[in-house]
């Protein structure tokens, strides 16, 4: 029963702070045999090792009709190898106290894992087996594609999922960008083994592999035991990289009716990309508009002044080559306009106004000097370091980046908000009991 | 054999002091990383209530961040940002929890506010009726709208009959709507004493720095008076309880509630390891049979609570596959509780729960923030100390201790099954 939670970031999209806890990460990195680029942060405080994996794997290669292909064929890499049963993979998981999972997102396929340092051997070779030798057993095909279509149907019991779904598809109409990561059930229903196959052969590649590995072992090490357990994956051929959604859907209000009491609210448009130089002003921008917690603008308007909802917040994610601007919000059906409204005017004002210098100082303060905490632990060290190579920020970047927002102006932010808040291209999504919200 | 001792418990280094106002202080020095959790854990919440002002524990924790003399409302969060630091405080049945992580030379910062709004919260007028309305949306979010929270809801309330586990911790609606400032300033000050709460902080200090800032900032604050005991306790249950939930939902679901004893039995060993048979990862017993095999479910979960001040529950519980029927799963969950019951587990299923549970405990300790909270646990139920004999406990859980427990607790007559039915109605 928190007084208050937010993913201040989103989970898809880097989103760095700053300084002093480089020391302690020391990372490194290589190149493996295979292609694989490695990444490391030596932790020895602990007998355990993180291992986390970005594959350009995601369902942005689905080919039409075949949407869900590349997350059925992530979430089936542990079941089934051609060495291990589906039951043999998690029994031996289980054994060992280790997890084992991975997932799929537009642009990447990931798998984690986390095992003690005894038993290190047996879970690589178990990472390696599912990442070169999955070999999708039929059955295993037909059970999942149920609990992918379950999943689906799960989806709609929350309304915060359905109105993030509807701004999407709204954003980006006809792109694997403005559909679900599952896919549909109708799609799902049709998808074959050999497709599977054949998705996981050109795109479960090592050149197209992120490995990171904190923890209870040397670079050197790891990087020799990764080269043994993954001496027969082979590079793949290059594939071009799908463009960036060039088509942007338009302003609109898109309503979507259920018996809840309270409305859910995805306020938002286009963002930028990751690689844009403005990435730190913007993020220095959204922290005052409203993904500051309580420091920030909405929070205050909303929330704190008005009392209209519990949670308020903003984020720019940025990815490679596109991003967007979401403002999310709850509030009982029948202030649902009441809170719209505000939100409108404090992005306006943004655009409208200088930041004052109080709101800029705290601002830079809290992004500096939060960076500790998000490296507390391994698992945090290891996602953040493959993102580092994803992103191709360099292994300096942990020192750069306080200059980056330092170096950040009023005059910047004014700027950026004039430039990145678009108040006539909103796309505004309310599910909710409608009937009692009333027309705007 | 994974039995060797991974890594020293932890709990052993755990240094406790206590202060003449009664306050106790709990520091856990952990230097794999620049940082510091710093928590004020207050032994009230929604345990300690009366009927009628069920949800008050957690509005008074909202108002906590309304201002002191010295500090504006809302500023608090300003200030631990500012500074780098992340900042929030959770309610539950049993606690109510103040905390801020940031880096060592700044967390000084958190322990003067907090002793300040120990003593100074204004719980102001203004903002009371806002904050209301506030936590109003808060339940929406959480429970209204959230079919599986509200199915628990119910449950819970069935569950209990006579202990304030009944109620739920952010309240019941119309109990927030009646809530007055007066039964805040009440409840700060019946509640909100040193002699009443505890102090954990871990990470990256040193306790020969950091415990004389303890002292000066808490050390002034006068003693309480003594708050009054919960001496509420539920009757032993006869016969089974239903309790069925029609609402707007995609997929049914269903679950039971075992009552249970907490930590203080030591039994709380043996049911920990069972939870794991059941459910823990793919190859445990509910999920391989009823997510995988049967496919009658979506997801299964086995969990122990045994870390609540009060006896609490064993749930079992599924969300189920769509089209499947909730009286088959309750029925197969029953045949599959049945063995544990009439037959030993094997040497290696044993070993298996046993090495889950050990590595989790050297995962968890990866967090400082983690550590913070099982400390915290552990002494709101009684003693941080009892953290240091769990994984003794639990390696000297036999495959007989397993079959007893689930004899004893897994018992029809006293769990309470509660069922969520998806009615598809349009709003109006």
């Amino acid at each position: 029963m928190k007084k208050f939670s937010l993913g201040l970031f989103p989970t898809l999209s880097i989103c760095l702070l700053t300084l002093p806890a480089t020391a302690s990460m020391i990372p490194e990195r290589s190149v493996l045999e295979n292609g694989m680029i490695l990444l490391t942060s030596e932790q020895r405080a602990l007998p355990m090792v993180s291992i986390e994996l970005l594959i350009d794997a995601g369902s942005r290669y689905d080919a039409p009709n075949q949407e869900g292909l590349a997350n059925l064929t992530a979430r089936l890499l542990t079941y089934g190898t051609e060495r291990r049963t589906a039951l043999q993979i998690s029994d031996t998981l289980d054994f060992i106290g280790a997890s084992l999972s991975a997932g799929c997102g537009e642009d990447l396929a990931t798998a984690s894992m986390t095992v003690l340092k005894k038993d290190l051997g047996t879970g690589l070779e178990l990472l390696a087996e599912v990442l070169t030798e999955s070999n999708f057993p039929q059955e295993e095909i037909d059970r999942q594609k149920q609990s992918i279509i379950a999943s689906i149907k799960a989806r709609e019991e929350s309304p915060g999922d359905i109105a993030q779904r509807r701004f999407a598809a709204t954003l980006y109409p006809q792109s694997p960008y403005g559909r679900p990561v599952e896919g549909n059930e109708g799609s799902v229903k049709g998808l074959e083994q050999k497709s599977l196959s054949a998705f996981y052969e050109r795109y479960y590649r090592p050149n197209r592999t992120i490995v990171s590995v904190v923890g209870d072992i040397s670079h050197q090490e790891i990087a020799r035991a990764l080269n043994e357990a993954f001496r027969s994956w082979h590079k793949g051929e290059p594939i071009a990289i799908p463009v960036p959604p060039s088509k942007i859907g338009s302003s609109e209000t898109i309503r979507v009716n259920k018996d809840l009491t309270q409305a859910n609210i995805v306020l938002g448009h286009e963002g930028v990309g990751r690689e844009s130089p403005d990435y730190y002003a913007i993020q220095v921008m959204n922290y005052i508009l409203g993904g500051g917690g309580f420091s920030s603008r909405a929070m205050n308007a909303i929330r704190n002044e008005r009392g209209l909802a519990y949670s308020v917040y903003s984020y720019f994610s940025a990815d490679k080559g596109r991003g967007t601007f979401e403002l999310i919000m709850q509030t009982k059906n029948e202030t649902a306009l009441e809170a719209i409204r505000i939100a409108n005017t404090e992005i306006r004002r943004m655009r409208e106004q200088p930041v004052t210098e109080q709101e800029l100082a705290d601002a830079k303060d809290y992004l500096t000097g939060s960076f500790p905490l998000r490296f507390d632990t391994n698992r945090r060290v290891a996602n953040f370091l493959a993102q580092v190579e994803y992103f191709q920020l360099g292994l300096d970047y942990p020192e750069r980046y306080p200059d980056l927002i330092r170096k950040v102006t009023r005059e910047d932010v004014q700027r950026i908000a004039q430039k990145y808040l678009k108040p006539e291209k909103l796309i505004t999504v309310i599910v909710a009991n409608q009937k009692k919200i009333g027309d705007s | 054999m994974l039995l060797t001792p991974p890594t020293s418990s932890h709990a052993t280094q755990v240094q406790e002091f206590a202060l003449d106002n009664g306050l106790k202080v709990l520091l856990l020095e952990d230097h794999k990383s620049p940082v510091v959790t710093f928590q004020v854990w207050y032994r009230v919440g929604s345990r300690n209530e009366k009927d009628g002002k069920s949800g008050l524990s957690h509005f008074l924790e909202h108002m906590m961040f309304k201002g002191t003399k010295t500090v504006q409302p809302e500023e608090y969060s300003r200030i631990i940002a500012k500074n780098g630091g992340r900042s929030n405080a959770f309610t539950t049945s049993d606690v109510t929890v103040y905390y801020a992580t940031m880096s060592r030379d700044k967390i000084g910062i958190e322990i003067e506010l907090e002793a300040d709004r120990m003593v100074n919260a204004l719980l102001g007028e203004t903002y009371f009726e806002p904050e209301k309305k506030v936590i109003q949306e808060e339940r929406r979010l959480r429970t209204e709208d959230k079919p599986v929270s509200a199915l628990g809801e119910v449950a819970g309330a069935v569950a209990y009959m006579v202990h304030p586990y009944r109620r739920p911790v952010i309240g019941w609606m119309e109990d927030i709507q009646n809530l007055t400032r007066q039964d805040l300033v009440d409840h700060y000050k019946l509640y909100y004493a040193p002699n009443n709460a505890f102090i954990i902080m871990t990470g990256d200090f040193s306790a020969a720095e950091m415990l004389p800032k303890i002292k000066a900032a808490f050390g002034n604050i006068p003693r309480g008076s003594e708050p009054p005991k919960v001496r509420a306790e539920e009757l032993p249950q006869k016969g089974e309880r239903r309790v069925i939930l029609k609402k707007e939902a995609e997929l049914p679901f269903a679950l039971m509630y075992y009552h249970t004893p907490n930590l203080k039995s030591p039994d709380n060993y043996a049911l920990d390891v069972l939870s794991v048979v059941l459910a823990g990862g793919r190859s445990s017993r509910l999920y391989h049979d009823l997510v995988y095999q049967k496919r009658l479910a979506r997801s299964v979960g086995a969990d122990y609570n045994g870390l609540s001040i009060d006896p609490s529950v064993f749930s079992v519980t599924a969300q189920l596959m769509p089209g499947k029927d909730p009286a088959e799963i309750e029925r197969r969950i029953d045949y599959l509780l049945e063995p544990l019951k009439s037959d030993l587990i094997s040497d290696r299923e044993l070993q298996k729960a046993k090495n889950q549970i050990e590595s989790a405990f050297v995962y968890g300790q990866d967090s400082i923030f983690g550590q913070a909270m099982k400390i915290g646990y552990y002494e709101a139920v009684g003693d941080w100390r009892l953290m240091d004999g769990y994984l003794d406990g639990i390696r000297k859980v036999t495959r007989q201790d397993i079959q007893r427990v689930a004899q004893e607790y897994l018992d029809r007559d006293r769990r309470t099954v509660g069922v969520l039915i998806p009615s598809k109605e349009m709003a109006p």
